[in-house]
């Protein structure tokens, strides 16, 4: 590996503090297999837009930051879904970690093949989304099915790769004790996962839709207060 | 030497020589502990604070000034005692006669002092007035001095908000002297000196220097009249806690009193006050809740302190603010570090008595720094936007580790440097002056070495930097010259003999230089270089505006290309001004800083190349233009990191907003990344920062009903600001500023 791979880069965060533990330095990739309905970044979707970058110019840029970094801190690849570019992403991660950087990827767990699994050897933390706890609700509202993101949380877990769970809550598909019940089910199933995140769906996002001519597929839905959030978190808390 | 009142602690060289840094190295006891043994605000604490909220209110109610006494030169001793609830007080000393009244100060300059009376509906009285009338102030002397040129750079605004019409301050008294040794030692040790240059022959520098040693030693023979009305014998050196929290505090108030300079900076007190808490502590006559009442009720007081300015006044320096800054922290150079539980106390004041501007915290931040201090730091940043940070890693090794903050960013050794304060010089206007062959187009007016309109229908970067590179010549020349002048006149009539005289006498002296508009000329000459730059000129064929063509690269965005033109710029300034000598041997040093004047400077300087239009407001300081930084905060801190401090010695200021949200999801979480951004920041040889962690919303609704926030505390630039108090103008400008958020 020499870094001269490319791959096409949505943009730059060099102050990521929510894309996993620490002060990221967060590289949103272009490209994306699915149509989350609550999706807040839509212009990442094409894999052909974008700026294209080498493997070693986006290592080159993280490592301007490494004194932020800290203990915990490192790069971080969202998207996009990083498992659109998984050989650009396995050297980028691979160049980091040479240097000494910590790595993290923001995936929706979409794939697990060879490519992927390379990518996971170099992989220090996965953010990881369980959007939904029903196939029917992943294939309509995601578009694809469950057993993918399951798939690669039990590959996670047999890895030994530590995780964080996120679920963006939407009133009316996943805000109810069922799903609780489910998504605590899983994180039992995996100890590999030493924190979940439940965030509220907002809609922040509603005017990139309307930039790129796109319908925003939950427009009519309420944004769920933070509130609801928290006692759902703390009821997750008390049951895993 | 010994005396009783140091009973207990560790002598040294201190002993026979005047050298507080001595005495704190062989006493103090570092605390790496964390914030858990801190009492909260006592009855007496919270009945004493709201009697001063609510005189602040009024103050506010008043339109910003509540009293004025227009009868009394302000002096050391012209104004009886004056008392917040004498009963209550523990410690005591007011600038007049009544809090929050504001003495006249004419010294400066009469007219000024006339001025800012008129503007808050009084009038200064005729005895005043009668009594300057054969008086020379410091500003009568400047301007018989002035050049033609001068004047005309004032005018035209290229060169502006100097010390000419009010105190130049950034002087720092080691206060502390007053504690450890007591008056008449320092008088003791002032006459000695004085008979030490009766040895040399005496020309003008010693006679100068004789004269001013008679006049510091007057001024000590006042502070302790001024200790004595209070009923307070400040002859010896202090005895306990109280007392040296007392005699420090009558020695700043001294200043105070004598001296309107813009900046009247504390030093590094807190430490110095631990050995004396942690002697009383051990004997048993203090307690921990006891201790922190002192240092609340100290910083009482130095919340109250007040100067009366005038309107031009408050446009450079918004806020009203004092500059009150204390340095906390940092290292020794013998590793250990600095803090001590009274550290921890100081800053404990902005929950104990609410968060405020002033007295204007600053950490001196270091790798080495204990991580549970580092961390209560960034918890009262998150908590109450108060504090600023400046580089102790940075400045140890130039200043030693006895130097403490002037001002917002000024380093300096304390009791044995000092600085002749220089405002700042406006490169966006030396730009255009320079492109339109030294006509200012804001005034019309001709300035600077006289040559043609730059031709051509595209702006050639070579042509253009060659050009600048003239004009930066001349204005070097031209603006030590006027600092030769200023501070010649300061020296001559409004000398600061208290501060001075809690100097060593053989001190160091910097001219402190500064600039503004550092991004908008670095954006412009980016432009310049990297797009396509078409100069649009009016019917007299000067040009107005322009018309850009295509990207560049923006400061702020951690992009060589044009961070690097920014450092060449400061490395160029100071190269050219250290070419011209500075009055009594200054060392030349150079700041990047504005203070609120970023929103004047903006609104007299044209249309910039970088595609700011006409008027609008410069970003504050070494800041990025406002919102063009594209690739998140740190790769905005980056491109100010690369300032080099070197050239920049008096100091580059950073204000840094970012939402609550961004920088994490709990408060555990944002602590804890505020601690890695920080020394992240430092260790790229960063030297200051002021953080906001708030939402552009909070200022928002606090510009719409300011009455609704009156404790609304801000940083802006190396300062901070009660945000009711700034202009409307300047608030838009806050309000505007890149608040660095995450969706």
């Amino acid at each position: 590996m020499d870094g001269a791979i490319k791959g096409r880069i949505s943009s730059f965060q060099t102050l990521g503090t929510l894309d996993g533990p620490g002060v990221r330095f967060v590289v949103f990739m272009q490209g994306c297999p699915l149509r989350c309905a609550c999706c807040h970044n839509p212009e990442t979707w094409d894999l052909s837009g974008g700026k294209e970058y080498t493997a070693a110019e986006v290592a080159a840029k993280a490592e301007r930051y490494r004194e932020y970094f800290g203990k915990d801190g490192g790069i971080t690849l969202s998207g996009g879904e990083p498992l659109m570019q998984p050989e650009f992403a396995a050297e980028v991660f691979w160049l980091c970690k040479e240097k000494g950087i910590g790595t993290c990827l923001d995936t929706s767990g979409c794939f697990l093949d060879e490519k992927t699994k390379r990518l996971l050897e170099y992989t220090d933390y996965c953010m990881l989304d369980i959007k939904y706890s029903t196939d029917e609700k992943y294939r309509k509202y995601a578009g694809c099915s469950i057993s993918q993101p399951l798939g690669f949380l039990d590959y996670l877990n047999a890895n030994g790769i530590p995780t964080r769970i996120r679920q963006v809550i939407i009133s009316g598909l996943n805000d109810g004790d069922d799903n609780l019940k489910s998504l605590a089910e899983i994180i039992k199933a995996h100890p590999c996962i030493e924190r979940t995140e439940l965030l509220a769906f907002r809609k922040l996002c509603a005017s990139k839709y309307q930039k790129l001519g796109i319908a925003f597929p939950l427009a009519d839905v309420d944004e769920t207060k933070q509130k609801t959030v928290s006692e759902l978190q703390e009821k997750l808390e008390k049951i895993t | 030497m010994t005396h009783e009142n140091w009973k207990g602690f560790n002598g040294g060289e201190w002993q026979d020589t005047v050298n507080v840094r001595d005495f704190i190295q062989k006493n103090y006891r570092e605390y790496k502990g964390d914030d858990s043994f801190l009492s909260g605000a006592s009855k007496r604490t919270k009945e004493l604070m709201s009697r001063i909220n609510s005189l602040f209110e009024l103050e506010r109610q008043y339109g910003g000034v509540l009293d004025i006494d227009t009868e009394t030169v302000s002096s050391l001793t012209s104004y009886a005692p004056g008392y917040i609830d004498k009963d209550k007080e523990l410690i005591v000393g007011m600038q007049t006669n009544r809090p929050l009244k504001r003495g006249v100060n004419p010294f400066g300059g009469i007219r000024m002092a006339r001025q800012a009376c008129e503007a808050y509906g009084y009038k200064l009285s005729d005895k005043i007035e009668s009594e300057f009338k054969y008086r020379t102030t410091h500003n009568d002397g400047v301007f018989r001095a002035y050049t033609d040129e001068m004047r005309l750079a004032r005018h035209c605004h290229i060169i502006t908000g100097l010390p000419d019409a009010y105190g130049r301050g950034r002087i720092i008294g080691d206060y502390r002297r007053v504690a450890l040794y007591g008056i008449d030692r320092l008088v003791e040790e002032k006459k000695k000196d004085k008979a030490a240059l009766s040895q040399q022959n005496f020309l003008y520098e010693q006679i100068r220097l004789d004269e001013e040693l008679y006049q510091q030693i007057a001024f000590l023979g006042y502070m302790k009249e001024m200790a004595a009305m209070y009923g307070y014998d400040i002859s010896g050196p202090a005895a306990n806690a109280r007392e040296a929290i007392q005699w420090t505090y009558f020695a700043y108030l001294a200043a105070i009193k004598e001296q309107n300079g813009a900046a009247m900076s504390l030093g590094r007190v807190s430490t110095f006050f631990d050995i004396y808490i942690e002697r009383d502590l051990k004997d048993g006559t203090l307690t921990e809740a006891a201790a922190q009442e002192l240092i609340d009720d100290f910083v009482m007081k130095l919340r109250i302190a007040r100067h009366l300015r005038t309107p031009d006044y408050n446009e450079l320096f918004g806020g009203d603010p004092m500059w009150i800054t204390e340095s906390v922290g940092g290292m020794g150079a013998d590793g250990r570090t600095l803090v001590t539980k009274s550290s921890y106390r100081i800053l404990n004041t902005l929950y104990t008595l609410g968060s405020s501007p002033e007295p204007n915290l600053t950490i001196l931040w270091s790798k080495q720094l204990p991580e549970s201090f580092k961390r209560y730091c960034a918890k009262v940043s998150k908590d109450t936007d108060s504090i600023q940070y400046e580089n102790d890693d940075l400045m140890r090794p130039i200043y030693g580790d006895d130097y403490a903050i002037a001002c917002c960013v000024s380093a300096m050794k304390i009791g044995k440097q000092m600085q002749f304060f220089g405002a700042r010089c406006n490169l966006a206007k030396l730009l255009l002056l320079a492109l339109n062959g030294g006509i200012d187009n804001t005034s019309g007016l001709h300035i600077g070495p006289q040559m043609p309109v730059i031709e051509g229908d595209t702006l050639d970067y070579g042509a253009v930097k060659e050009r600048l590179d003239k004009y930066m010549e001349w204005l070097a020349r031209l603006y030590v010259n006027t600092m030769n002048v200023i501070h010649y006149m300061h020296d001559r009539y409004a000398y600061e003999k208290s501060q001075m005289a809690l100097h060593d006498t053989d001190v160091h002296r910097f001219m402190a230089f500064g600039v503004a508009g550092l991004s908008v000329i670095a954006d412009s000459l980016s432009a310049i270089k990297y797009a396509k730059v078409h100069p649009i000129k009016d019917e007299n064929g000067v040009i107005v505006d322009f018309k850009t063509e295509g990207e560049f690269p923006k400061f702020g965005n951690d992009d060589d290309r044009v961070d690097l033109i920014a450092k060449e710029l400061t490395h160029r300034m100071i190269t050219e001004l250290r070419k011209t000598p500075a009055y009594r041997n200054a060392e030349h040093t150079l700041s990047v800083l504005t203070i609120t004047s970023n929103v004047m400077y903006g609104k007299h300087t044209g249309a910039t190349p970088d595609g700011r239009k006409a008027g609008e407001p410069f970003a504050p300081g070494a800041n990025p233009m406002h919102n063009r930084e594209e690739n998140g905060a740190l790769a905005s801190l980056n491109s100010v990191a690369k300032l080099s401090y070197d050239d920049c010695r008096d100091g580059i200021s950073n204000t840094f907003s970012i939402t609550p949200d961004t920088l994490g999801r709990t408060n555990e979480e944002r602590v804890g990344n505020l601690v890695a951004v920080l020394d992240g920041y430092f260790a790229k040889m960063a030297h200051h920062i002021n953080v906001n962690v708030l939402n552009r919303e909070t200022l928002i609704e606090a510009y719409k009903d300011p009455s609704a926030y009156p404790n609304l505390t801000i940083r802006v630039s190396g300062y901070a600001v009660n945000f009711h108090k700034l202009s409307r103008e300047q608030q838009r400008e806050v309000i505007s500023r890149t608040f660095h958020e995450a969706m």
